[in-house]
């Protein structure tokens, strides 16, 4: 049985898309078949930061009105065969997914997937609701920032109330707490909300910290998941998070601050 | 949100909601013969019609729809705006109900209902009872309220209304609203607006263990976290009503 897995957040620029890409390449090449779909209809930016926006013909939305099959519209990744890409329709605007339609193609994946992620827009609207509406597993991405941990914590209560699960009073869905852009150093300073400030106010079990890290936005650019990186420190964050999701047990990493040596410590001290 | 930073000196200064508590007369049907209820309405009008004239309503049905009565609901609503009544709210109606209501214009309302966990607490009914047209006027009251009981923390956005006593095992969330008709018991931070006795018991407390909240009501009587005593702040305390005012004191 296929699982669904929503990246979600609320807030918008914290990280979905970049975590939905590096989650689906990860559990893709532990030799999961893996579908990622982009639900920010009218944003399309997923098949960029998989590098196969060259390669895109149909859309989720081609597949919904019946315009394509499911698998003339899936993008085979070039760099792992268990890897498929539904890219969003840059046309169209959220109002062109329906839950039917939604549904149809996610029973249709379930099929033949072990993992479907659902990379859903910002926002608490259309797009996300159906984003989440059919999720098991929830990866709340958060920023240590105090409108972020707010945001994730009203797409909380919205994933506790309105999805499918929910309705159907089935078990609710997991939740997990995705904590990115991490800056150590600028939490000891004071700048930022610690682990432990967040995990106060969310309550959620925490699935891995990723460091803010230059390497994620040259990775973006360039169209490869960050956690093909293995020298960034936000690739090996995904890649503790991926093998913590698989019941790996793996210590946290990047909350800590690094110890520096002399000289950064005396420019450091206030 | 702006008691939880490291900051203190950020307020919610664009916006705020002030009035949030307020009383409003609930009509509670018992029974379907309309031709009964429009003349006990009238005569209930006729006994204080300034009272009455503009007056919000929400409307309850749990009882008939527990009794699973049919009751046609729109010569209900078309007498009550007859009678320059407002309804504003439906609670407890079942989905045709629900649906006309949206038809007209009328919000519906959580009026929640668990059947686990049957306390009886104290007599909340009192101040009720004038705006209660109650068929069983002459019987001695015998309701029984029950208290909600929430294990789940509750999110931002989120809104619980409990109907006797609130008591949530978790957190309540900034931005996240409680409300009770009874006491609110709270075993977690309590970050968001917690209304106390909004049917106007005055007697109704709130507890919780780590005070931070946005806004904090009992009977209508509210403080904002800016006027909360930063001494309180992230202790236990419970705060009650004496004399018109909100009484913040440590548990």
């Amino acid at each position: 049985m296929a699982r669904i897995i929503v990246v979600t957040s609320g807030k918008g620029g914290v990280g979905k898309t970049t975590t939905s890409a590096s989650i689906a390449m990860g559990l893709a090449k532990k030799g999961h078949k893996t579908a990622v779909i982009d639900f920010d209809v009218g944003l399309r930016n997923l098949d960029l930061i998989m590098g196969c926006e060259r390669r895109v013909v149909y859309d989720f939305v081609n597949v919904i009105n019946g315009e394509a099959t499911l698998n003339q519209a899936l993008i085979k990744d070039k760099r792992c065969n268990q890897l498929f890409i539904l890219p969003a329709s840059q046309t169209r605007d959220k109002d062109a997914l329906t839950q039917e339609g939604v549904g149809k193609i996610l029973d249709e994946l379930a099929k033949d997937f072990k993992y479907i992620i659902c990379d859903s827009p910002a926002g608490i609207e259309r797009g996300a609701n159906l984003a989440m509406y059919f999720a098991d597993d929830a990866f709340v991405v958060t920023n240590p920032e105090i409108s972020s941990v707010r945001d994730s914590d009203r797409m909380l209560g919205i994933l506790a109330s309105k999805s499918r699960r929910a309705e159907n009073n089935e078990e609710a869905i997991k939740e997990y707490l995705l904590l990115s852009r991490y800056s150590p150093e600028r939490v000891s300073l004071g700048e930022m909300l610690s682990v432990e400030d967040i995990q106060d106010i969310l309550s959620l079990h925490l699935l891995g910290v990723i460091p803010e890290a230059k390497s994620v936005l040259n990775a973006s650019n360039s169209g490869t998941p960050v956690i093909l990186d293995k020298e960034s420190t936000a690739g090996q964050a995904y890649e503790d998070i991926v093998a913590r999701y698989l019941g790996e047990d793996r210590p946290h990493r990047f909350i800590n601050e690094e110890k520096k040596g002399l000289f950064g410590k005396l420019f450091r001290s206030k | 949100m702006s008691i939880a930073t490291k900051n203190p000196t950020i307020k919610n200064s664009v916006l705020e909601f002030k009035s949030t508590t307020f009383s409003v007369p609930v009509l509670a049907i018992y029974e379907t013969e309309l031709g009964h209820i429009k003349s006990l309405l009238k005569e209930k009008i006729s006994q204080a019609p300034e009272f009455f004239k503009n007056s919000p309503l929400v409307i309850d049905l749990q009882e008939i729809n527990r009794q699973e009565e049919a009751f046609d609901l729109l010569p209900l609503i078309d007498f009550l705006r007859e009678n320059k009544l407002i309804p504003i709210g439906l609670g407890g109606g079942n989905n045709k109900q629900n649906n006309l209501a949206i038809e007209q214009n009328i919000p519906l309302h959580t009026i929640r209902n668990s059947q686990a966990n049957k306390v009886v607490t104290q007599n909340t009914e009192k101040n009720k009872k004038d705006l209660v047209i109650n068929r069983r006027a002459a019987e001695p009251d015998t309701a029984i309220v029950e208290s909600m009981l929430i294990s789940q923390p509750i999110r931002s956005g989120q809104r619980i209304y409990a109907k006797g006593d609130l008591i949530i095992m978790s957190h309540v969330s900034a931005g996240a609203e409680v409300m009770a008709e009874g006491n609110i018991h709270v075993y977690g931070s309590l970050r968001g607006r917690a209304l106390a006795g909004v049917q106007g018991n005055k007697k109704s407390r709130v507890f919780c263990s780590s005070l931070q909240a946005e806004l904090i009501s009992i009977a209508g009587h509210y403080k904002t976290s800016e006027e909360l005593d930063k001494t309180e702040h992230n202790s236990p305390v419970q705060i009650y009503l004496q004399d018109q005012a909100l009484i913040i004191k440590e548990l």
